[in-house]
């Protein structure tokens, strides 16, 4: 019973990835729509786009790490 | 191991249930065989975790921490990667450079810059720790993508370590810089005076998870990606001969990952010289 319920639980961490999902779209997107307004201006914030990203995905890892935990070691 | 512990839930299960209605127990039990057979025969023949085992090369002892194992194997043949990218693309100096000169060449400028952008000139004086942390793990991580091979970036315990390091280093550069004035980094100067102490505490918080979230980044990353590839790997074994989807996915999957064992690399160096920024600029 316990190992099942992990298992749901597992599943229900994973929804935190789809999440980590819409906040990378968000930084993606809303750089893409700056740059195209000022393309001379993106070149130079391409490293923030990607610690945004980074900061974006890594809650999205969390997730990711806490279903694992239920998986193996529940 | 947790496979052990799960079998024993299961049995304790059947005991259980064995002890209040022998029909339930047996009940219990079969299933519990069906579920086994479905473990040996059925299902996935390759497990997707089975990949970062640590193991000893050299007979099968407890692993200690001089032990030399699959990761040392590893971490020595990124080390290596890098001795020869860096020392022999260097050697000829020639005015129109080979390839592996223009690699290392373009790596160097490419970091280099990278610390001068995020991290300020003053941050150049750490451009070497930044350079080695960066071809250290992308070395790593394009030596993981071999098939057969062992992804040291993988276990968090590598990642840590670095993280670690990077943490440790940071600090301490931060409050001989500083001295005491690095603690204005927690003091949000530009927010209202009230709500000053609480922006302290949570920025304090977001100090010390640093670590943390930037080697489970790195290592969750890296790890997922695998066990995504070996997954499908998975399926194609179950199809056969006939696993043309399979294989065309690992294939996507695999493009994918050489993109994020960079990206990774990238970011974890990137926020390496972020953090770096703060300790030498720590006005906020």
């Amino acid at each position: 019973m316990e190992g099942d319920l992990a298992h749901i639980g597992a599943g229900l961490a994973a929804i935190g990835s789809g999440a980590a999902a819409i906040g990378v779209g968000h930084v993606a997107g809303n750089f893409l729509s700056g740059a195209l307004r000022n393309p001379s201006a993106a070149a130079g914030q391409t490293a923030t786009l990607f610690i945004g990203i980074a900061f974006a995905e890594a809650l999205g890892i969390f997730a990711f790490l806490v279903a694992l935990l239920l998986m193996f070691a529940v | 191991m947790s496979e052990d512990a799960q079998e024993q839930t299961h049995g304790e299960e059947a005991v259980v249930a064995n002890g209040a209605d022998a029909a339930h127990g047996a009940d219990a039990a079969a299933a519990h065989g069906a579920d086994a057979a479905h473990g040996a025969e059925g299902g996935l023949q390759i497990h997707p975790m089975d990949q970062f085992i640590v193991e000893p090369l050299f007979g099968d002892g407890p692993i200690s921490f001089y032990t030399i194992t699959n990761v040392t194997l590893w971490m020595m043949l990124a080390i290596v990667g890098v001795f020869i990218l860096m020392v022999m693309g260097s050697r000829g100096r020639a005015i129109v450079p080979s390839r592996a000169q223009s690699v290392a060449e373009l790596t160097y400028g490419f970091i280099r810059k990278m610390v001068e952008d995020v991290a300020g000139k003053d941050a150049l004086a750490f451009f070497p720790y930044i350079m080695t942390l960066f071809l250290f793990i992308v070395m790593a991580n394009f030596l993981g993508l071999l098939p057969m091979s062992f992804t040291t970036t993988s276990h968090i315990a590598v990642t840590a370590i670095l993280a670690m390091a990077v943490f440790l280093t940071v600090t301490v550069v931060g409050f001989v810089k500083n001295g005491a004035g690095f603690l204005g980094l927690f003091w949000v100067s530009s927010a209202p005076m009230a709500l000053r102490p609480i922006l302290a505490i949570i920025e304090l918080i977001s100090y010390f998870v640093r670590p943390v979230s930037h080697s489970i980044r790195l290592a969750g990353n890296v790890m997922a990606g695998h066990a995504v590839i070996k997954v499908f790997a998975g399926f194609a074994g179950v199809l056969g001969l006939g696993a043309v989807a399979p294989v065309v996915a690992i294939t996507a999957v695999y493009g994918l990952e050489v993109l994020v064992a960079f990206i990774q690399a990238y970011v974890f160096t990137i926020l390496t010289c972020v953090y770096l920024r703060d300790a030498l600029h720590p006005s906020h």
